[in-house]
């Protein structure tokens, strides 16, 4: 847990618009140690999207510094798993050949995959549909073999930008638990797990996945608070009818309207 | 119920109008004292189409070779240019302003120009077919290969993909149901460039049949003509239809 992953320095990050720059981050630092679930939550336009992709390379930060597994970077960060908002799947290609879509792009051979596509794909619920195209799925099913496709290459990293936030509430819980599951929150050591940044702007999502929430305001994003959940894991549904439960959403609620003090 | 029931239940309607047009269309060239040279009669255009001394194996022929010529050309030049403009800024810049400048020429202007170059034959039939023809190909291979979603630009990117893998894997299969339809438009310009083209000089095939019917007031001919000219078009049209389903059949109804 002191070896930290991810490491962000007092970053910035400013567009050119046509109506002039605009600040989207101001003064982020932020450390998440190997093996944390660590969510980002925030106001949309807060700049936790972009803080994803600064963090796996795909923009580049305007100022300060940032560091993954002991690197600077500047460019696409190798050994990453992305998942998105919509799923984002190939649509003339199977489920199975878009899991395995991230081999061939990574100049890797394909063959040696497919059996641990297929496991993911059974971890994920999705025995039986390796030979569908993704407009036979639905939404949720969809997001599950994005999902796997993030996992083939088993990066220690994965970044997710509000992954469930286009299901519905109910499937929105399931995923999560789900999530959870094949992250290995029960038969995993801490230090075998994957470090995870979550992005996310339901409170109680963030809360019930997390082991940190990084709570940010709007525009420029900044952090304004960092809670630790301290809720035990395996965490079930019925935590989220605990009392410790709803003193973390609505500390980190309060937060986010800004009348944090008084419970700070 | 089989397919070809499905399809009578659908047509009928289509064929019973068909056939009464053709049964009033008879009568009135028959006993309405409508002059044979104005408006021939279905009958007369059957004898034509299979008893006249027209050799339309050749100029059938010789059409065909010129509407798949012009085709496969505006096929070939329209997406090799929609790939050019799509891959970098300054092809775009360079290339978008001339193709719209040749777009808004009226094609038709130039036929008596490929005469005197190219003479006679074949080929400047062919181009002026794919004259017509290849600008929706450009436009919809630039367009299918640019809208696409940045997020999954950065899942390429996310893999270290070179430029050319996400073009092969990404790019070009998002493209193909706009690059298919925009074909359906070609074959029809196919036709329309290679009658052009012969109405203007050509010795041999169905435009030059036309033509020719002109002095002789031989209208069975003309329309004889005109229905081969509908079934190369239509059985054009149709193999990019059946292309389109087998290649991008995840694309029905995307278009």
């Amino acid at each position: 847990m002191n070896q930290s992953l991810i490491g962000l320095d007092r970053v910035d990050m400013t567009y050119a618009t046509a109506s002039g720059p605009v600040e989207a981050l101001a003064g982020i630092s932020l450390s998440v140690g190997g093996g944390e679930f660590v969510s980002l939550v925030g106001p949309s336009g807060c700049g936790k999207s972009t803080l994803l992709r600064i963090v796996a390379g795909l923009r580049p930060a305007t100022l300060g510094t940032v560091m993954v597994a002991g690197r600077a970077v500047r460019d696409p960060i190798p050994d990453v798993g992305m998942v998105f908002q919509a799923p984002n799947l190939l649509r003339w290609r199977t489920i199975l050949q878009n899991v395995l879509l991230p081999a061939e792009l990574a100049g890797k051979e394909v063959g040696n995959l497919r059996l641990r596509a297929h496991e993911l794909l059974d971890m994920a619920g999705l025995h039986g549909f390796a030979d569908k195209l993704p407009r036979e799925l639905s939404g949720g099913m969809q997001q599950r073999a994005a999902l796997c496709r993030a996992l083939l290459l088993d990066p220690p990293l994965l970044l997710m930008d509000e992954p469930f936030g286009a299901l519905d509430a109910m499937t929105r819980d399931d995923m999560g638990l789900e999530l959870l599951r094949i992250w290995g929150e029960r038969d995993l050591a801490r230090e075998a797990r994957k470090t995870v940044l979550f992005v996310t702007h339901s409170i109680a999502e963030a809360v019930f996945l997390s082991d940190r929430v990084v709570v940010m305001t709007a525009r420029p994003g900044r952090i304004a608070a960092d809670v630790t959940v301290d809720l035990p894991r395996p965490r079930t549904v019925e935590l989220r009818a605990s009392e410790a439960f709803g003193r973390l959403s609505l500390l980190i609620s309060r937060t986010l309207t800004g009348r944090a003090h008084a419970v700070l | 119920m089989t397919k070809f029931t499905l399809a009578s239940r659908q047509y009928w309607p289509t064929i019973v109008l068909f056939a009464i047009l053709l049964a009033s269309w008879q009568i009135a060239v028959s006993f309405g004292g409508i002059r044979e040279y104005l408006l021939p009669s279905p009958l007369a255009v059957w004898n034509a189409l299979w008893f006249g001394d027209t050799n339309w194996a050749q100029h059938v022929w010789i059409t065909t070779l010129e509407i798949i010529g012009a085709f496969v050309l505006a096929a070939v030049a329209g997406i090799a240019l929609g790939v050019a403009i799509a891959w970098s800024p300054l092809m775009a810049n360079a290339l978008v302003p001339f193709l719209v400048f040749v777009n808004t020429l009226p094609k038709v202007a130039v036929a008596p120009l490929f005469l005197i170059w190219m003479g006679y034959g074949i080929f400047p039939n062919m181009l002026m077919g794919a004259l017509i023809g290849f600008f929706p190909v450009v436009i919809n291979t630039a367009v299918g290969l640019t809208q696409i979603e940045p997020d999954m630009l950065d899942l390429g990117r996310v893999f270290n993909a070179p430029k050319w893998k996400i073009f092969v894997k990404i790019r070009l299969p998002n493209a193909l149901p706009y690059i298919l339809s925009a074909l359906k438009i070609t074959a029809t310009a196919a036709v329309v460039g290679a009658i052009v083209g012969e109405f203007v000089a050509s010795q041999r095939g169905l435009g030059y049949v036309i033509v020719t019917t002109q002095s002789s007031m031989n209208t069975s001919v003309a329309f004889a003509a005109l229905i081969w000219i509908s079934v190369v078009g239509l059985l054009l049209y149709g193999a990019v239809v059946l292309a389109a389903r087998l290649w991008a059949p995840w694309a029905e109804g995307a278009e």
